[in-house]
C-alpha cells in the first residue's frame, strides 16, 4: 500500500490571509461553492424530464387558483372593502408575486424539521459553508418556478389594467414593493421553520403563518376585523406585503386612516422581519439538539 | 500545543417526564458530563463507552455541530461553534450513520462538488483523490449513484469525502458499524495507513474494540458522560487487573499446586493436567522455566487478555446499566 503520508496538506490558515480586504467575512471561492452545489440541484432535479415537466404544470394549480377565488368573488359582488376588481387584483399581484417567488426560494426550508429527524442537518453543519444556505440551494424546489412566473405574470397584468397615474417614486415601488414582499414572506419561512429546532412536529404552526399569510395578504385588510386584522395586519405587518403598497400605488387614501407614508413602507418593514428571522435562526442553531448517532 | 484542547465540557439536555397524568416534570440530564481531553497531533485516540455515554454527543461538539452547556472547547485553536465554518476546512468527519455524499448522485460528482466546497485546489485535490481510489479500491463504483452502493462501498466514499480536503484532524463516528468482515478489514487498513503516517490525528468512537485494539495506543473510556479511563490499552489492563495468561498442560496431575513467584495460579483444570497462571511480575520464559522443573510439560499456550471483557468489567463497575428511559433526551 501506498503512503497517505503524501497527501497534499491544504493549509486554509495560509489561504484566510490571502482574502481580499474587503469582503473580510467571506473566504475566496463561497461563491463558487454554492454555485456548485445549486449545479448539483439542477441537475439531478432535470435528470427525469417528463416528471419535471409534470411538477412545474403541476405547481401552477394553487396559484391560478388563488386569482380564480378573487375574481369569483367579484362575480357576486361589486366591491370588495371598498376595492373595485381592477384595484383588488393589484393586491392580489402583489401578494403572488412576493409570495410564490419567496416558496421558490426559501420556501423549502420549511423541510428543516426532516432534516433535522433524518441527521442530514448535522451534514449540513459539518460542510464549511453556511448553514441556511446550504439548506435553501440542497434542495432548491426547481419546479416551483413555473408559480413563480405566474405569480409575477398576474403582478404586471394588474398593474397594466389598473390605470396607474405613474410618476418615478410609484415606478421604483413596483418593484421594490414585491422585492420586500419577497423578503417578508422568506423571513416568516426561516422564522417559523426553527420552531423545528426545539420541537420537531411543528409543521402546522409554520403551514398557519406562511400559507395562512399568503391567504390573508390576497385581499385588502379593510374585509377583515377587529384583532385578527390588528394582529395579522399590523402586529405582523402582513398589511405591508400587498395592501399598503397597493394604496400607494394607486393614489388612494388608507380607509383605515394611515399616512401616505405607510405604502413606501414595505421595505424597512421587510428588514426588520429579515432581522427578527436572523435572531430567531442564529438563537435557534443554538438549541439544536441533533438527534441520536 | 494540542490539536484538541477539551476542558470541563458539559452538555445538558432539558427532557420532560412524564409525572402523572398530565403533568410533566422538566429534567435536565447531562449527556456529557465535564470531561477533559488531551489530544497531540498524530495521536490515534480510541473514544468508547456504552449506549448513550456521550461518545457521539462528544464529538459533535468537537466539531460545532452542537453547543456546549459549558466548558473550553479548542479544536486546532479553534473554538468550533462560533468557528464552525473555518473549523470544518480543516477536520474531516465520518459519522458511520449520517452520509457526507449526494444520494442520487454518481460518487465521482459528490467528490467532485466537495472539491468547490472545501475550495480545495484542483490538483491537490486529483492528487488525494487519486491515493484513496488506489488505497480504497474505489475504481469499481465511481459512476454508481450513491443510493445503489453497498454499504461497505458507502463507508469507503464517505471516508474518501472526509479526506478530499487534507483534514488536520478526521473524527470517526463508528466507521465500522454494520461493515462484513472484509469492508472492516479494508476501512481498518486504511485508517491504520493513516495513522502510521503520522500527521492527521484521529478520533475514533466504536463499538468494536477490535477496531481499537488494531488501530489506536490511547484508549478513553467515558461512562455516564465522564471519563473513567484515560491511558493505553495495556495500563487499562494493569489496572482492572486482567493479565495475560498461561495455560499449562502437563502430562502427569502434580498432588500440590505449585507456588511460583510473580505468576499466581488462577485455575486448575482437567483433574490437575491443565494449570492456569496470572502473568505479573513474571515473564513467560521464567514461569515456563519454573515448571518445567517441577513436571513434564506436554503443551503451554499464551492467552492475550480480553479488552471487550475489561471495558465490559468496567462499565459495570462504574454504574448500573444505562436503560433507554433514564437518558430519553439525551442523543447518544
Amino acid at each position: 500500500m501506498a503512503e497517505p503520508a503524501a497527501l497534499p496538506r491544504q493549509r486554509p490558515a495560509r489561504r484566510l490571509r490571502q482574502r481580499p480586504p474587503r469582503r473580510p467575512r467571506q473566504p475566496p471561492g463561497r461563491l463558487a461553492a454554492y454555485r456548485a452545489l445549486l449545479g448539483a440541484q439542477v441537475r439531478s432535479q432535470t435528470s427525469y424530464r417528463t416528471s419535471f415537466v409534470v411538477d412545474l404544470v403541476g405547481n401552477l394549480g394553487g396559484t391560478v387558483f388563488d386569482v380564480f377565488t378573487v375574481l369569483v368573488i367579484f362575480g357576486v359582488t361589486r366591491e370588495l372593502g371598498g376595492f373595485t376588481v381592477r384595484e383588488a387584483l393589484v393586491v392580489v399581484g402583489l401578494s403572488s408575486a412576493a409570495f410564490t417567488t419567496a416558496d421558490l426560494l426559501v420556501g423549502n426550508v420549511e423541510r428543516l424539521p426532516r432534516y433535522v429527524r433524518t441527521g442530514l442537518f448535522d451534514a449540513v453543519l459539518l460542510r464549511p459553508l453556511g448553514a441556511l444556505p446550504q439548506l435553501l440551494l440542497m434542495d432548491l424546489p426547481l419546479r416551483k418556478l413555473s408559480r413563480a412566473v405566474f405569480g409575477v405574470a398576474v403582478l404586471a397584468v394588474a398593474v397594466g389594467s389598473a390605470g396607474i397615474d405613474w410618476t418615478p417614486g410609484r415606478a421604483a415601488l413596483v418593484v421594490l414593493a414585491p422585492l420586500a414582499g419577497v423578503v417578508f414572506f422568506g423571513s416568516i419561512f426561516v422564522a417559523t421553520a426553527t420552531v423545528s429546532f426545539y420541537w420537531t412536529e411543528s409543521g402546522e404552526l409554520a403551514n398557519s403563518l406562511t400559507y395562512g399569510g399568503k391567504d390573508f395578504t390576497s385581499y385588502p385588510v379593510t374585509v377583515f376585523d377587529g384583532w385578527f386584522r390588528a394582529a395579522f395586519a399590523y402586529g405582523m405587518g402582513f398589511a405591508f406585503v400587498s395592501y399598503q403598497p397597493a394604496l400607494a400605488l394607486l393614489g388612494r387614501a388608507d380607509p383605515l386612516g394611515l399616512p401616505a407614508w405607510a405604502g413606501w413602507a414595505a421595505p424597512a418593514v421587510a428588514l426588520v422581519a429579515a432581522g427578527l428571522a436572523a435572531v430567531a435562526w442564529r438563537v435557534g442553531i443554538r438549541h439544536y439538539r441533533s438527534t441520536g448517532s | 500545543m494540542s490539536v484538541i484542547d477539551v476542558r470541563n465540557l458539559r452538555k445538558e439536555f432539558t427532557v420532560r417526564v412524564r409525572a402523572g397524568r398530565l403533568r410533566r416534570e422538566r429534567r435536565t440530564v447531562a449527556a456529557v458530563g465535564g470531561v477533559d481531553l488531551r489530544v497531540e497531533r498524530g495521536e490515534m485516540l480510541g473514544y468508547i463507552g456504552p449506549n448513550g455515554a456521550g461518545k457521539s454527543t462528544t464529538l459533535k461538539m468537537l466539531t460545532g455541530v452542537l453547543t456546549p452547556t459549558s466548558g473550553e472547547v479548542r479544536v486546532c485553536g479553534l473554538r468550533p461553534v462560533p468557528e464552525r465554518t473555518r473549523l470544518a476546512l480543516r477536520v474531516g468527519v465520518v459519522f458511520g450513520q449520517r452520509s457526507q455524499l449526494w444520494w442520487d448522485l454518481p460518487l465521482r460528482d459528490s467528490f467532485a462538488l466537495l472539491r468547490h466546497v472545501y475550495r480545495v485546489p484542483a490538483d491537490a485535490h486529483a492528487a488525494r483523490l487519486r491515493r484513496c481510489r488506489s488505497l480504497l479500491d474505489l475504481d469499481g463504483f465511481l459512476d454508481t449513484p450513491v443510493r445503489q452502493l453497498s454499504l461497505g462501498q458507502r463507508m469507503r466514499g464517505e471516508l474518501t469525502a472526509a479526506l478530499l480536503h487534507g483534514p488536520e484532524v478526521l473524527f470517526l463516528d463508528e466507521p465500522t458499524i454494520g461493515l462484513d468482515l472484509v469492508s472492516k478489514q479494508a476501512v481498518r487498513g486504511f485508517l491504520g495507513e493513516l495513522g502510521r503516517a503520522g500527521d492527521t490525528t484521529l478520533v475514533l468512537t466504536t463499538h468494536d474494540l477490535a477496531d481499537i485494539e488494531r488501530l489506536c495506543r490511547r484508549l478513553v473510556v467515558i461512562d455516564h458522560g465522564r471519563v473513567v479511563h484515560d491511558g493505553s490499552i495495556a495500563a487499562l489492563h494493569d489496572r482492572y487487573g486482567s493479565r495475560r495468561l498461561v495455560v499449562a498442560d502437563l502430562d502427569t496431575a502434580l498432588p500440590d499446586p505449585p507456588e511460583l513467584p510473580g505468576a499466581p495460579l488462577r485455575r486448575v483444570e482437567a483433574e490437575g493436567h491443565r494449570l492456569v497462571f496470572a502473568l505479573e511480575s513474571a515473564s513467560a520464559a521464567e514461569l515456563v522455566a519454573a515448571l518445567g522443573a517441577l513436571a513434564t510439560l506436554r503443551d503451554i499456550s499464551i492467552v492475550e487478555p480480553d479488552i471487550e471483557e475489561v471495558v465490559a468489567r468496567l462499565y459495570g463497575k462504574e454504574g448500573p446499566p444505562v436503560n433507554a428511559s433514564g437518558r430519553a433526551g439525551g442523543p447518544s
